[in-house]
């Protein structure tokens, strides 16, 4: 396939507007999967959506053509104004809606992409909306928008609300104190699992007095 | 993580531009999507069926208006989304971190009185003019909904809610939605079928072509209400997390 | 010839400035970044003939959207990991 540079020719001179498309498809792609910020992958959603409408509208181009609006001898409601340079008469064409032959339709550039990407457009635009509403409830029960640290406290929430209360509590009860800590961290931020805050208070008061495990798992129950 | 990540997306570019050497040149005036049937049809019969010079307005509005009422429909949709999630949202537990108190500043409210009249009006030129010229229902909408916002950051977002009220703007919303619908149902109700704005010419005294002309402004004016509603209701709940105080 | 190395020049001007939005450790670099690769893309699609698109995109894109973005982070974080 690759034996001569003719398909690197090909790909970067004739097709250098594909080229460019595919690699900004492709830096927001990378963004989406690889940025640990919630904002930067929004940010490359966006990048990846307005790529594509680029691509689409790219298609709708015709050389020597103009804007999908009638001009004004092809114009539905229009009147042609001829002025003849010797004589006198002045001779106005008024003319209803024509159907235009094949040359003129050459000269009006393709409005069926435009008309697909401004739904697109707008789409995008709800759908941004909506994910920054979610950031935002989301950083409000986890306290951040990093991926890594809100999967270690998703980690941490999900081994607390599925501890059984019928389980031994010896052998947990260092594992408790040192989820204490951070479980006190992240319900600073305001958390609706009343159950985990109950939860770690409980284990807080469980590290100066070993005792009444049986009280702290009929709390949560 | 990153490293690994570059092999799919490698991946993915390659096949892309594998792909890429079978596409037309740009501006190919015989490309498949230039010659396409589609698209002449719309081009040549536009003006005879619609009298509207706007081609693209035209499509959207009359030869494809499903689509853009079900676009709507998602606008909506997300507004409605987005004061849900942040309706019951907590209270939040000391100052930002970078909170800043200001006082309206007097040039900027100043220059704000004296624009956003004029940024209103034209609004509902670019909605009423769409056409003729490029503009049409979503860009008035949206220009008329940031008139809005830009009360709301010279001022406070309390005035701008004084003006254009939470309740007001999910009424406005939905009553654009039903506008669109109801110019449907209208055409279905005197015998065409549902957005077939042809048979509106039984109650306008106009003939066929001009009442696809007038329904289009009708139904482009539907659009713009619920975009603007929408774009307003989308910064006040998204600035101050659903309370709807302080803010930007 | 002239417009393609106008195209080519813009494309470019987009390839960079999406890098940097993406590259930016502070947040409301990165939003005020991204209005700017809305522009040009409008001003692509202007030149391109598209100009119902190009007039939603400038709305849109470089109006609510970097608006909304910017009001979202000034409740977040302002500075991003990477």
């Amino acid at each position: 396939m690759f034996e001569d540079g003719a398909i690197v020719n090909e790909l970067l001179v004739e097709r250098l507007n594909y080229f460019i498309y595919v690699v900004l498809l492709l830096i927001g792609l990378h963004a989406m999967i690889s940025k640990r910020n919630l904002i930067k992958k929004l940010i490359g959603m966006s990048i990846f959506q307005t790529a594509i409408i680029l691509f689409y509208v790219s298609i709708a181009v015709k050389e020597e053509a103009t804007i999908p609006i009638y001009k004004a001898e092809h114009d539905p409601h229009g009147e042609v104004h001829h002025h003849p340079e010797k004589g006198g008469e002045e001779a106005e064409a008024h003319h209803g809606p024509v159907a235009l032959k094949d040359e003129e339709i050459k000269q009006y550039a393709n409005p069926l992409p435009h008309v697909l990407m401004l739904t697109a457009i707008v789409v995008g635009v709800a759908t941004l909306g909506l994910a920054l509403a979610l950031t935002q409830r989301i950083y409000q029960g986890y306290g951040t928008i990093e991926e890594d640290e809100l999967l270690t406290k998703i980690e941490r929430a999900d081994d607390r609300a599925s501890q059984s209360p019928l389980k031994s509590n010896q052998s947990q009860s260092p594992k408790k104190a040192k989820g204490s800590a951070t479980a006190k961290k992240a319900t600073a931020s305001p958390s609706r699992k009343s159950g985990s805050a109950s939860q770690g208070k409980s284990a807080a008061k469980r590290k100066p007095a070993k005792r009444k495990p049986g009280s702290g798992g009929g709390k949560k129950a | 993580m990153k490293l690994l990540s570059l092999v799919p997306v490698v991946a993915v570019g390659g096949l892309l531009l594998f792909a890429a050497q079978d596409f037309p040149e740009w501006g190919d005036p015989a490309s498949p999507a230039s010659t396409s049937p589609v698209s002449s049809h719309f081009i040549q019969s536009t003006g005879v069926d619609t009298e509207v010079p706007n081609m693209v307005t035209a499509v959207l509005a009359d030869y494809r208006g499903f689509d853009t009422m079900f676009e709507t429909v998602v606008v909506f949709i997300a507004g409605m989304a987005v004061l849900a999630i942040l309706k019951s949202s907590g209270r939040r537990k000391g100052k930002r971190e970078h909170e800043v108190e200001a006082e309206p500043d007097l040039i900027v409210t100043n220059t704000v009185r004296l624009i956003v009249p004029v940024i209103q009006i034209f609004a509902f030129y670019v909605l009423a003019h769409g056409h003729v010229s490029p503009g049409g229902g979503f860009q008035g909408g949206v220009v008329m909904g940031a008139s809005f916002i830009l009360v709301a950051l010279a001022w406070d977002l309390e005035v701008a809610l004084a003006r254009f009220s939470a309740e007001k703007c999910i009424l406005v919303a939905a009553l654009g939605i039903v506008l669109y619908g109801g110019i449907g149902f209208l055409s279905m109700l005197l015998g065409g079928e549902f957005l077939d704005y042809a048979e509106l010419e039984k109650v306008l005294p106009v003939s066929r072509e001009m009442a696809r002309y007038h329904a289009m402004l009708g139904v482009e004016i539907g659009v713009g209400f619920t975009v603007t509603a929408i774009m307003f209701a989308l910064y006040a709940n998204l600035s101050t997390e659903g309370r709807l105080k302080g803010g930007l | 010839m002239g417009v393609d190395l106008f195209n080519t020049f813009i494309l470019l001007l987009l390839v960079a400035a999406a890098l940097t939005a993406l590259r930016a450790r502070d947040l409301i670099t990165a939003s005020v970044v991204f209005g700017v690769y809305s522009f040009l893309m409008c001003l692509l699609w202007a030149e391109m003939g598209a100009v119902d698109v190009a007039f939603t995109e400038a709305t849109v894109g470089a109006g609510v959207s970097t608006v909304v973005m910017v009001a979202t982070i000034f409740n977040l974080k302002r500075k991003s990991s990477d």
